[in-house]
């Protein structure tokens, strides 16, 4: 058993890609050795910026020998026959073996040795590489079929016990010289074997296990902050890059001047760790110090003095542009910058980040007028504005609202004076400015900071400070584990925002697909469901679609509007109830109200009429979408709290239910139901009844239409005709209708278990009082095991067959009122 | 410096030019590096070349951001073996002391989008500096090139910094006092300079005429193409690219235009290259 050694010596392959490389060279290596049947032991890999290499342990000197017998034809076969295969296996009539009339030849292949194997091994996983990025280089790349590598590859060691494995690849050949650390140690050493790699490279300055220069990095760092009385901050993701870009690292200490403590300090941290790779240090106060631990890659003769010398100057200069971005921001009010968002298209069909901020200021305006986000307390004038009514439900008309695109500073609230300001002026300015950091220089330079900088500016510039700290927060919470806000003026805006883009891009049919989510939807829907839960918000989906509906079919127009330079009519401030397209023999004309705007070309209207008619329309369609969209995410987000995913599909599958909070209240009564002895029966009740209706074609009634249908409003539980029940429908007794024979004794203690319990459930529902729903249907579990024992519902009286069935689907009907049963698993 | 790296390249090959008098936004557009690095012919050649990047102007106030500054370019075509010896060779050479500075090859991928070029290469880190680009073009005007060239631009101010250890760029000293002439520092030289441009540059320049110049680039390098002369119609796209960067400092051009504006850019520089590459009868 022998170890084996290959390095590839490449110019410094960029930190970020070395982890990866390292697995995909063991795995690619393994590949290649298992297609010989050869398997390493162990491997272990390494990475360094100069060169990447695998140890293998233990391989045998030589794959086993195989014996491959392969069938022939039959002895009585015809010559042909037989010539044929002789020639396919190359052997002799008198080396095949006979047996049962049949010839057999057996060709034996003798094991191969390792070296053999390797040396063919090398240039195919070199080959196989799948570099993120890969070059062509050289005098060979005068050709596109040359060699790629993420750098120009420069030497390969492939030693197999002590002796060198003979390949070649783009006129690299192996061997066992290899190079130390490019200044401490610029001449060839020669590696013996596997078993001395690691030393000599070390002896020639070479750290060449990651891991290890991570734990110098890591110990050195801590250790320089600590002798000058400060705190590292620590920062896996730098550790990692830091033993990425160093094959001798030295962590250095260096100070920049405290007069840029003034700059915001996670604008410091960040133009640290980006631009130069720097850890920052914190001081006693856990503030942050007017400190940073820079990485070198060698030990300086003179200590490293020239080093820090240099890295501070470095970092100075990067500050003082910082600080000069912040400095510039600031002399602009956030109101100005907000107005240059109409430069920023926010997506083609959802018009400039100007438009989105327009309608997330509605939005967040009525979110808190509609009472769905309130003050913990409330606060002194607060009360319905203006806009309350225009939002209403009018039907089929466009609220009045103020045009989106003039002057964006028209339309921005009075700035309230703290402490006064009602809340949903409060959310509408802050949902105004929130984005306003996005023309900002800082935020053009590190977008990472954007919300964070607008909190900066507007608190610098004396907004409210729960205005700042929406601006600051309202991207939040991104991703599991982030802070949820709780503050009501950012909820409302935080909660506008997602809710905007999500019903948005679900309108522009920009649906998250598979993998792909290029707008991060499924994060924002998820960011929804914690902020509402957290909070408690109630709302219902459908009216948020509706109010949002209105705000983009409005800003439609008026792009379709401006987009029109013949009409001129940019400057339409009522709204717009109703415009139709005439086509005629000279192109098309839009009407307005009455006004004809054209002619255009044909097909220019097209594509806009298509929009405006899409946002035009009540959006049954996208209500459904973005709810089960929701539904999706809710299970996602439920998984981990221990709610059974079936059990949400159960209550959703009702349809109609578009508040989520209500939603999940159900499911968990219904989770705590089924737990029950009394729960579990009845779901086998259900269960046995339906598959009875279903064999006799009573199709599963469809989901009830509209909200109406459940939750609020009094479910018609007690009647079984829908659409998709067969037609003619048997004619169903009412509730409490006497049937036409004596009824069995345990059918009629159903019957009046149902007229008891339906009534109990609905009602409890309607109060949202699931548990008693739970109650009240837990009343019929009895009543149905008796009736399953003595009552056979295929009776020979087709009657007494038909009323027991319409009993069972009032059953099944009845336990509808609380979740679809079918839908539950087990 | 200048001449000690004149007198190194000079040494291993390459032809010494002299800048082009063209205003650029880097010395890759010198045509010396755009167009030779197309076809197979071999191209070893080093020069001088002056940088505007507008929106780089600080209005003298950064002690390391200048509107107008200088390159230093090697381009060697096909790349040799040991070019990062060769590089680190004319560190040592300008006097850069390896056993106390730390120099770091980070990488970093080269795009210029208005050029339809790329290549992968590293920022020369000089503790923690960048004083150099290094970069492997392995694309031109959108046409892959082969052979590959390697492609040096080094900071010269920056590395001037290292030199004579100095913290502003305005305090480098220009000259060694001699006879009756007195020290002189860049600042002398270049500080008004900065300033004045930096004004014009952001605040100034008539944009009203800045768009019709564009206009006009765009016209005269199209008018070339079709005459197929590939040198004037690069040098209309290289004024047309500089014109678009002063509109960019002065803030007039949106986002959403931002691309459409890089995209006639590119369409004239490759445009150029195309007819480049067919006048010297080289296939893609």
């Amino acid at each position: 058993m022998t170890d084996f050694l290959l390095e590839l010596r490449s110019e410094e392959i960029p930190a970020r890609m070395q982890d990866k490389a390292r697995d995909d060279l063991a795995r690619l290596f393994a590949a290649e050795l298992a297609k010989s049947g050869l398997h390493a032991h162990a491997i272990v890999t390494f990475a360094t910026p100069r060169r990447l290499a695998l140890i293998a342990r233990d391989l045998p000197e030589a794959t086993a020998a195989v014996s491959e017998e392969t069938k022939g034809p039959k002895t009585s076969a015809p010559p042909q026959a037989l010539e044929g295969f002789l020639r396919k296996t190359g052997l002799t009539r008198e080396q095949l073996v006979e047996r049962d009339g049949v010839f057999f030849a057996v060709i034996d292949k003798p094991g191969r040795a390792t070296a053999d194997v390797l040396a063919e091994a090398i240039p195919a996983v070199i080959r196989a590489f799948p570099w993120p990025k890969s070059m062509r280089w050289g005098e060979a790349s005068l050709t596109t079929e040359s060699l790629r590598w993420v750098r120009p590859l420069q030497g390969i060691v492939a030693l197999f016990g002590e002796d060198v494995v003979p390949c070649e690849i783009a006129g690299v050949v192996s061997g066992a010289a290899t190079v130390g650390h490019r200044f401490h140690h610029p001449g060839v050493i020669t590696i013996g074997s596997a078993s001395d790699y690691v030393e000599k490279l070390h002896a020639c300055h070479v750290v060449v296990d990651q891991d290890e220069r991570r734990s110098i990095i890591a110990l050195g760092a801590t250790m320089a902050a600590r002798k000058a009385g400060l705190e590292l901050v620590r920062d896996e993701g730098l550790l990692t890059e830091n033993a990425g870009l160093t094959e001798w690292p030295v962590p250095l200490l260096g100070r920049f001047d405290e007069a840029f403590l003034a700059v915001p300090p996670e604008v410091i941290q960040l133009t640290a760790r980006v631009n130069q790779k720097y850890f920052v240090c914190r001081d006693s106060d856990g503030k942050l110090a007017n400190a940073f631990v820079c990485t070198a890659n060698i030990d300086a003769v003179d200590g490293g003095a020239k080093i820090v010398e240099g890295n501070q100057k470095v970092l100075a200069a990067r500050l003082s542009d910082a600080k000069f971005f912040y400095e510039t921001d600031l002399k602009v009010p956030l109101e100005e910058q907000a107005a240059k968002l109409d430069r920023i298209v926010f997506h083609e069909k959802l018009g400039t980040v100007a438009d989105k901020v327009e309608r997330v200021a509605k939005l967040a305006r009525w979110l808190v007028e509609e009472g769905i986000v309130k003050s913990p307390s409330p606060l002194v004038g607060e009360g319905r504005g203006p806009l309350a009514s225009a939002s209403g439900k009018g039907e089929g008309d466009v609220p009045s609202l103020t045009p989106p695109h003039p002057s964006a500073t028209a339309s921005l609230p009075p700035s309230p004076t703290r402490g006064e300001g009602n809340l949903a002026d409060l959310a509408e300015r802050a949902a105004r400015l929130a984005k306003a950091d996005l023309v900002t220089g800082m935020v053009g330079e590190f977008p990472e900071l954007q919300g964070l900088m607008g909190g900066y500016y507007a608190e610098r510039q004396g907004e409210d400070p729960r205005v700042a700290s929406a601006i600051r927060d309202h991207y939040k919470p991104v991703g599991q584990g982030d802070d949820v806000p709780t503050d009501p003026v950012t909820v409302a805006v935080s909660l506008a925002d997602k809710l905007d883009s999500i019903i948005g891009f679900f309108g522009a049919d920009e649906k998250p697909t598979g993998s792909k989510d290029p707008y991060a939807l499924r994060r924002s829907a998820l960011a929804v469901l914690s902020i509402q839960s957290s909070n408690k918000l109630r709302f219902q989906l459908s009216e948020v679609i509706e109010f949002l509906r209105r705000i983009y079919h409005f800003q439609e127009f008026h792009r379709a509007l401006e987009a029109d330079p013949i009409a001129s009519v940019a400057n339409v401030t009522k709204p717009i109830r109703k415009f139709k397209i005439d086509r005629s023999i000279d192109g098309e004309r839009l009407v307005v109200d009455g006004n004809t705007f054209g002619p255009f070309t044909a097909g220019t209207l097209k594509n806009l009429s298509d929009r405006i008619h899409f946002w035009g329309a009540p959006l049954s369609s996208l209500d459904g979408d973005v709810l089960s969209f929701f539904a999706d995410r809710l299970k996602v987000q439920q998984r981990e709290a221990g709610v059974r995913h079936d059990l949400i599909d159960a209550v959703f599958a009702l349809g109609g239910e578009d508040d989520l909070v209500r939603l999940l209240a159900r499911v968990h009564a219904l989770q705590a139901f089924v737990g029950t002895e009394d729960g579990a029966n009845l779901l086998a009740g259900y269960k046995r009844a339906a598959n009875i209706l279903k064999k006799e074609g009573f199709a599963q009634p469809a989901p009830l239409p509209g909200r109406e249908g459940l939750g609020v409003g009094r479910p018609e539980a007690t009647d079984a005709r829908s659409p998709s029940e067969p037609t003619p429908a048997p004619s169903l007794p009412g509730r409490g209708e006497a049937a036409t024979y004596d009824a069995a004794p345990a059918e009629a203690a159903l019957l009046a278990a149902l007229d008891a319990a339906e009534p109990a459930a609905a009602d409890a529902v309607a109060h949202e009082d699931f548990e008693a729903a739970m109650a009240a249907l837990a009343t019929l579990r009895a009543p149905i095991d008796a009736f399953f024992e003595t009552v056979i519902v295929n009776d020979a009286d087709p009657a007494k067959r038909l009323a027991r069935l319409v009993l069972l689907a009032r059953v099944r009907t009845a336990v509808h009122t609380v979740a679809d049963f079918s839908k539950i698993e087990g | 410096m200048i001449l000690t790296l004149h007198d190194y390249w000079s040494a291993h090959g390459c032809l010494i030019l002299q800048p082009y008098d063209m205003e650029m936004g880097a010395g890759t557009f010198h045509p010396a590096t755009t167009l030779r690095a197309l076809g197979p012919n071999p191209w070893n050649a080093a020069f001088v070349q002056p940088c505007r990047r507008p929106t780089d102007g600080r209005y003298g106030e950064n002690p390391n951001r200048l509107q107008h500054y200088y390159q230093y370019q090697v381009i060697l075509k096909p790349s040799p073996p040991d070019l990062q010896e060769l590089y680190l060779g004319s560190l040592a050479a300008i006097g850069i002391d390896f056993t106390r500075h730390d120099i770091r090859f980070v990488e970093d991928d080269w795009e210029s989008p208005t050029l339809g070029a790329w290549g992968l290469g590293w920022e020369v880190w000089c503790d923690g500096m960048e004083v150099t680009q290094f970069t492997y073009f392995q694309q031109m005007g959108g046409y892959d090139c082969k052979p590959v060239a390697g492609e040096l631009t080094y900071g010269l101010e920056r590395l001037a910094l290292y030199l004579q250890n100095k913290d502003s760029v305005y305090d480098l000293a220009f000259n060694d006092a001699e006879g009756n002439q007195p020290q002189m520092t860049y600042g002398d030289v270049f500080l008004e300079n900065e300033r004045q441009m930096s004004t014009w540059n952001f605040e100034v320049a008539d944009t009203e005429r800045l768009f019709d110049l564009f206009r006009k680039a765009t016209a005269e390098c199209e008018s070339c193409l079709e005459a197929k002369l590939p040198i004037p119609a690069y040098e209309q796209a290289i004024k047309a690219s500089h014109v678009f960067n002063l509109l960019q400092a002065r803030g007039v051009i949106s986002v959403a235009e931002r691309q459409a504006y890089m995209g006639r850019v590119r369409d004239l520089a490759k445009g150029a290259c195309a007819s480049w590459m067919e006048k010297n009868g080289w296939a893609a």
